[in-house]
């Protein structure tokens, strides 16, 4: 593999790590305060599958030579994650150890766009040049499957219920969307993760994930959202002050001893 | 002569791998629900490969634990080297028949080997073998489990999860 070939490997595999850790960790901050029960327990579930998912990704970059899985999950700082500004937003106000105000809808419209993006990326990496991306793909995919039908099924239910429920979609919609802009953006690598057949283009993988929303939206007599031009780029190192506090709160039990096995 | 010692050699490993169990369902072992890719027999080290059911299951440690421990048990075992892959990837049609058993035994319905059209699938009641069950959350207490009630002996149960390379 040459230099180039590995730098963009290492660009994109920073990319598709950091996005399911940071998703898999606001998805954990529902525990025990999801709407019901049984919700609990299915969306712990999806969480840790994405968290495993993550993990996965970390062992590769671990196996490229970039340093230790764990480390690079828990002791990287803000400026250097790569993932894109929409999985780092908290789930709204409050805070989980204290009174928590968060918003189920926001995370319904996050969870069914960002799984079904991932599904996108999936499928594209499946015939990536780089085997080990292509391992992954086949076995992420089969724990997608239920992860997007799970987030679809909670789209169409709050879409076509009470007219409340529906106005909070609707702001949750504009939430969402307005953040949208760098979550298919490759950044400063776009070219160089393109050139050598690792994934599809931005373009590609955007455009197949709009086709996978049209018939939900059509049933919905909604309109198809249009992504914005990013304000801040996460793969470019971009964030909000939100990723911060994620990281510090995240990482608080490792930092305490970076040798022990825990 | 060689050889013929070092495949009765593997066939234990493979013996004693059948004594490790899923650390929450005692009745069947990572044997029976097709964990076990291969065993190698090195003149330095045994390495036993396995693969993972879902990729965030906690229990992947204590199982690369229990079947180290369980390996060294053997006479002659030095080095024992336990390996997680993803590829081929575990899927549900890889558990045994012994495995389906086993799982019923425990209360948990094998996983179901046809899957309909849309995606959705079925399976009997692991008690008393009624078809009229119901879906209540297709996210169980673990990652690989789904949780289904019995209409007929109104039972709650739980079912393994199918998995498959076309999802």
């Amino acid at each position: 593999m040459s230099a180039e070939e590995k730098k963009a490997l290492e660009a994109l595999i920073f990319q598709l790590a950091d996005d399911d850790f940071l998703f898999s960790y606001r998805g954990s901050e529902w525990l025990g305060l999801a709407p019901h029960i049984e919700e609990d327990v299915a969306s712990s579930s999806i969480t840790q599958d994405s968290m495993g998912h993550a993990a996965m990704y970390y062992k590769l970059l671990e196996d490229l030579g970039l340093g230790k899985a764990d480390d690079l999950a828990h002791l990287r700082p803000a400026q250097e994650r790569k993932n894109s500004v929409l999985t780092e937003r908290v789930n709204g106000d409050g805070y989980y150890m204290d009174t928590p105000q968060y918003d189920w809808a926001y995370t319904v419209v996050r969870s069914y766009f960002y799984t079904q993006a991932k599904r996108a990326k999936i499928n594209s990496l499946r015939e990536s040049s780089y085997e080990p991306l292509r391992d992954i793909a086949v076995k992420v995919s089969m724990e997608l499957y239920y992860h997007v039908m799970h987030w679809k099924l909670w789209f169409e239910q709050l879409l076509s219920s009470t007219e409340e429920a529906k106005s909070k979609m609707v702001s949750a919609l504009k939430l969402v969307v307005d953040d949208m802009g760098d979550l298919f953006s490759y950044g400063e690598q776009k070219e160089l993760i393109e050139r050598f057949d690792l994934i599809d283009s931005e373009e590609k993988i955007q455009n197949n994930w709009l086709e996978a929303l049209r018939p939900t939206f059509e049933k919905l007599k909604l309109d198809l959202p249009i992504i914005p031009e990013p304000k801040l780029n996460g793969r470019n190192g971009q964030h909000t002050d939100e990723l911060q506090t994620a990281i510090d709160t995240l990482s608080e039990v490792y930092r305490l001893d970076t040798a022990t096995n825990w | 002569m060689v050889a013929l010692a070092k495949n009765s050699q593997n066939l234990e490993v493979w013996k004693v791998l059948e004594s490790v169990k899923d650390p929450e369902i005692d009745t069947v072992s990572i044997v029976d629900l097709g964990m076990v890719e291969k065993v190698d027999i090195e003149p330095e080290q045994i390495k036993v490969t396995l693969l993972p059911t879902f990729l965030g299951c906690p229990a992947l440690e204590i199982i690369r634990t229990n079947t180290k421990n369980a390996v060294m048990g053997l006479p002659g075992a030095k080095n024992v080297e336990v390996e997680f892959i993803f590829s081929p990837p575990w899927t549900s049609d890889r558990v045994t028949e012994n495995g389906q058993k086993g799982l019923k035994e425990f209360g948990i319905a094998a996983p179901p080997r046809h899957l309909e059209e849309d995606g959705s699938w079925h399976v009997d009641c692991p008690y008393c073998d009624s078809t009229y069950v119901t879906m209540e959350n297709i996210f169980g207490p673990t990652a690989c489990r789904s949780i289904l009630y019995c209409k007929s002996c109104k039972t709650p149960f739980e079912a393994m999860k199918p998995v498959s390379t076309i999802m």
